[in-house]
């Protein structure tokens, strides 16, 4: 019942995630958002104001003569024409300079190059040569320069709490900075329409300590290791034979194409299928098993893999960490 | 079908005559009050389907992982949703209604061209028809509404939902500028005497404003279609990245067109609650002048906003700017509507009948979402609430809470004029009240979802804190206004056989449609009550203390435009539209020559010498048109025949071109110059041969007539047209042939 009836102040940080910013960014739109809400909710009251006056004290009674004729009033009508056009002036030099705040322009190369694939994110840091997928990991309280491109239609990258939304478009890569003053992991959507599975191409913003941050970037780097268990090198031959290696990529194995996401550390991800079901051995069989069962539509087709391969190939891919 | 007919004679629709053959008499109708119900009735089949579209989509969202819907599914049904709702439900029903009431509202008998406006309407189910054979034809459509590049193109949507999509909205875009023109004209050259621009009801002349949106609008989207189509059939890369083509640009000719949309379906429920909210508070609208003027502004600064569209796409701050501050302008016009409807209640006598009701629940609602919208418009705060469920709110909030609303009001309001029978205020309330209710649980709600990161067009969502509960109440209310939708129809069947008989103005307003029968006959007016305000009725009924005169007197001899001349001119500024798109296109993608062919390749001598002809051309039309006015038919059938020549010599040098072009291995799908450049001269030679033909037509008539010498009105106006013709070609010319010579 705690979701159904959350506190005031549960509702807000819990719920609403727009309206709890967890960045300088995100906190200078939410302050637009409040000055802007206050100016719309008083031109609210005042004229949803004249209009229950209106209705409550001029209503028709049966037998009374039609009231005076009142065609206009010029001056009335100049003021409410010049009032909305002073509230106009202001609002657009809040925006302006809320622009400037929200989203400076790019400086230097990028930290992090985000492409939106039909449905998932591939996720590289140019600097230090990692690629992931699905999880952006960020050190907390340092803005990270991200450029956004997409390999084939149009997506949209949207971390309410942390940044504005902006989209990925073929052809033209676009810019932001996202930041986060606190740890966290924090969900991001595809906003953009992107066909079939644009429900499910979630990905994490996951933000840690410099130390942290350290300590992660050095362990994605490393090779995938070739697993000394006997079933799991079993499932990496059978990887290493099948179509898989097609689309996917494992650093220190033959596979090295990137039309699907790269699993060098798969096993260290939080979650499967940009977001439709946690990271755990049974949903990894699951998936394998009939990725369409899990997520109809996805790019991935289902390989009639048996009891015993799908065995192998789950004990392969949790020794990728 | 005896029960229908039964239905259609106690209802007083049907003479006598007509009884034997009903079908027919409605099928082969040319009445503009019999074309606005079958626009009307149209809209509501199609309501039905799209509404019922909409409470799938719901059922879908009532929780959180639900897996009722394929994504297939569910993508093609809020493509059809949208792309219904518009096009089949929104535009039909209003344009229903523009065409009963217009003609009426200026004492006319009839549409300026009552078989333009059959055609026009017949093209609305057709095209209906054309979209929902999609599902037939291996899957609807699953790319939004909007269709996207590249999602809508080849490579990523092969079946042939988007062509079916694409056709049938080129067939729609034909058959609106088809009406639009017909209303255009009719309020200039149809209008009974003394019914001047100024007195014009404010209901027909926001229809006057929004015709001209319409027939500057829609030509930009049927340009954008082509392109699509070209790209889909023809393999042309117009908004493909990977052949050099761009995303962006279909996002700017859509919304260039998309948004001027918004307003053509606006306009008119803001003409609905500018003729009701004064009738039921006894009062006339506050400040005319404002109301009308601000109209004009609206319309036109809708034709600068689109980009806000396009806030996330990343154009770069200084066009977002520019954008902002457009669009927080039509706030203004927009505001100054909503206060004087609020200012016309205040001082009156306030009657809530089921017509006001809605139009007040209309006026709050559009408040609402006249300011969520100026959020929008602030494109720092669009940033996050763009494509969110608070976006999804926002512009429901405007499509249902403001137009649909204004519809039932204005179904409430006119139905005993279309039927001589007054619908239950029992039922009504009942409608209203469910709708209300309805349409707030539904919408309300979504704004929260819509700031807890909801983003909208998903299928499904995971159970986040507070997502599953809010979306099942948004479902709930969705099923409410369902139930208020059935209600709706019983009340119409019901009071078509069984209302109160409403006689000829129930409601005591004070413009011309309620001057006569309900429903009036075929020729609309027996006689007209003397027009010298806005409120002829007004006048009549209170000879003690009538309005002001409004305007000077119209003068005997005062005429009316000519409306072949009319149509033609607005057809003009319609196809304006459509060359305009084409034109910047060319310019857009060969403003650096592409790779491979380009246009330095053209034959400039050659193309220009056969160019010469189609200008000489001008010159010879005008000749026959000048021994026209002199009375001397010989000549006239010389200068007309010359013409005709030397357009055929014009289309033979094209063919050549065409021929030399092909020769040499470039054709339409070559590259973007190949692409824009067949297009346009394609889109141009085009209308030359239809130029051709309209000028044989008109030449075989009068060499019928022989040498008597007589009017032949069809020269002057298809005259109109082959000059237009010529002078696109000048542009074209100009941007193809003689810009490379400059650079």
């Amino acid at each position: 019942m705690t979701s159904i009836l959350p506190s005031s102040g549960a509702l807000f940080a819990t719920i609403l995630k727009v309206l709890s910013p967890g960045s300088p960014q995100a906190r200078s739109i939410f302050n637009l958002g409040v000055e802007t809400s206050v100016i719309l909710a008083a031109i609210f009251a005042i004229v949803a104001g004249i209009i229950v006056y209106a209705l409550m004290r001029f209503r028709w009674r049966e037998g009374e003569p039609d009231p005076h004729q009142t065609a206009g009033n010029t001056k009335i009508e100049i003021v409410w024409t010049v009032i909305p056009c002073l509230i106009v002036v202001a609002l657009f030099a809040l925006t302006a300079r809320t622009m400037a705040s929200a989203d400076p322009p790019s400086v230097g190369a990028p930290d992090v190059i985000v492409t939106g694939h039909q449905w998932w994110w591939e996720v590289r840091y140019p600097g230090a040569g990692v690629v992931t997928a699905n999880e952006i990991h960020i050190p907390v309280g340092r803005p990270i320069s991200v450029q956004l491109r997409s390999a084939d239609v149009l997506h949209e990258f949207w971390v309410p709490e942390l940044a504005r939304k902006i989209t990925a478009v073929p052809g033209h890569p676009n810019h932001i900075w996202i930041e986060a003053d606190k740890p966290g992991a924090y969900l991001g959507v595809c906003s953009e329409f992107c066909g079939t599975q644009h429900a499910w191409m979630h990905f994490l913003v996951i933000a840690e300590s410099a130390a942290e941050f350290a300590a992660w970037q050095q362990a994605q780097l490393h090779p995938a290791l070739r697993p000394a268990e006997r079933v799991a090198a079993k499932g990496l031959a059978l990887f290493e034979q099948t179509s898989c290696v097609s689309c996917h990529a494992i650093k220190g194995t033959a596979a090295r194409a990137n039309v699907g996401p790269d699993l060098t550390h798969f096993a260290s991800r939080r979650q499967l299928g940009a977001g439709i079901v946690d990271n755990t051995p049974q949903n990894l069989r699951r998936w394998l098993a009939d990725p369409q069962q899990v997520k109809p539509g996805a790019k991935m087709p289902d390989f009639k893999f048996t009891d015993e391969q799908l065995t192998q190939l789950v004990a392969y891919f949790e020794t990728l960490q | 079908m005896n029960a229908l007919t039964a239905v259609l004679n106690r209802a007083g629709l049907l003479t006598p005559q007509q009884r034997e053959h009903w079908e027919m008499a409605w099928l082969s109708t040319v009445d503009h009050k019999r074309i606005g119900i079958l626009y009307m009735v149209t809209g509501l089949v199609f309501f039905v389907v799209g509404g019922v579209e909409a409470l799938l989509i719901r059922l879908q969202l009532a929780g959180p992982n639900n897996t009722f819907l394929h994504p297939d599914t569910y993508n093609m049904l809020f493509t059809m949703h949208g792309t219904t709702m518009i096009f089949l439900v929104a535009m039909p029903v209003l344009f229903g209604l523009a065409n009963y009431i217009v003609p009426l509202q200026i004492g006319a008998r009839d549409m300026a061209f009552p078989r333009l406006n059959a055609f026009s309407f017949w093209l609305v189910p057709f095209g209906g028809i054309l979209l929902h054979f999609s599902f037939l034809a291996g899957g609807a459509p699953a790319v939004g509404w909007f269709a996207y590049a590249p999602l809508s193109e080849m490579p990523y949507s092969s079946q042939l939902g988007v062509d079916y999509w694409a056709l049938a909205l080129l067939v729609l875009g034909i058959g609106s500028v088809g009406t639009s023109i017909n209303l255009l004209v009719t309020v200039l050259s149809r209008r009974a005497p003394h019914m001047t621009l100024r007195r014009l009801p404010l209901f027909t002349w926001m229809i006057f404003v929004n015709s001209f949106l319409v027939i500057v609008a829609l030509p930009v989207l049927n340009a954008a279609l082509v392109m699509l189509l070209a790209d889909r059939r023809l393999g042309t890369h117009f908004f493909l990245p990977s052949g050099g083509g761009s995303a962006i640009m279909w996002q700017h000719i859509f919304w260039a067109f998309g948004h001027p949309e918004v307003y053509i379906v606006a306009l008119p429920a803001f003409g609905i609650l500018s003729e009701i909210i004064p009738v039921f508070s006894r009062k006339p609208i506050f400040g005319y002048e404002f109301v009308a003027g601000s109209t004009v502004a609206i319309a036109f600064l809708s034709l600068l906003v689109w980009a806000h569209h396009m806030f996330t796409v990343g154009l770069g701050h200084t066009v977002d700017l520019f954008f902002v501050a457009s669009s927080l302008l039509i706030a203004i016009p927009t505001g100054v509507k909503v206060l004087a409807w609020s200012a016309t209640m205040v001082g009156g006598r306030i009657k809530l009948n089921t017509p006001m009701l809605f139009c007040v629940a209309a006026l709050v609602q559009f408040l609402v979402a006249g300011l969520t919208g100026v959020s929008h418009a602030v494109a720092a705060l669009d940033w996050q609430t763009k494509n969110s469920y608070f976006l999804v709110a926002h512009f429901h909030f405007v499509f249902v809470g403001l137009i649909v609303f204004a519809i039932l009001g204005a179904v409430h309001y006119w139905f005993p004029k279309f039927s001589g029978r007054m619908l239950s205020e029992r039922l009504g309330k009942w409608t209203f009240w469910l709708m209300t209710i309805g349409f707030n649980l539904t919408f309300v709600i979504q704004h929260f979802l819509g700031l807890a990161g909801m983003p909208r067009r998903v299928y499904t969502y995971p159970d986040l804190p507070g997502w599953g509960w809010m979306n099942l109440l948004s479902t709930v209310g969705a099923f409410v206004m369902g139930v208020a939708a059935l209600v709706l129809v019983w009340n119409l069947s019901r009071s078509l056989l069984r209302g109160k008989p409403a006689g000829d103005n129930p409601w005591q307003a004070w413009t011309l449609e309620w001057a006569t029968t309900s429903p009036p006959p075929h020729e609309n007016f027996q006689t007209l009550p003397p027009i010298r305000s806005r409120r002829p009725l007004w006048d009549d009924a209170n000879p003690d203390r009538p309005d002001p005169v409004v305007g000077a007197q119209w003068k005997a001899e005062t005429h009316l435009p000519e409306k072949n001349q009319a149509s033609i001119l607005a057809f003009m500024v319609s196809e304006t539209g459509f060359f305009g798109v084409l034109i910047l296109a060319y310019l857009y993608y060969n403003a650096v020559p592409p790779p491979g062919s380009n246009a330095h390749d053209l034959n400039v001598l050659k193309t220009g010498l056969f160019s010469l002809c189609l200008f000489a051309s001008s010159a010879t039309l005008w000749r026959s048109e000048v021994s026209e006015r002199r009375g001397r038919p010989r000549a006239l059938a010389a200068w007309l025949t010359a013409t005709i020549v030397l357009g055929g010599i014009f289309l033979v040098g094209q063919g050549m071109e065409y021929w030399d072009l092909f020769r040499r291995g470039v054709s339409v799908n070559s590259n973007l110059f190949s692409a824009t450049f067949f297009t346009l001269t394609g889109f141009h030679g085009l209308h030359v041969c239809v130029g051709l033909i309209a000028l044989l037509v008109v030449l075989g008539l009068r060499i019928g007539r022989g040498a008597k010498p007589g009017h032949s009105p069809a020269l002057r106006t298809v005259g109109l047209y082959w000059h237009f013709v010529d002078a696109v070609w000048v542009v074209v010319f100009s941007v193809v042939y003689l810009r490379p010579l400059i650079q």
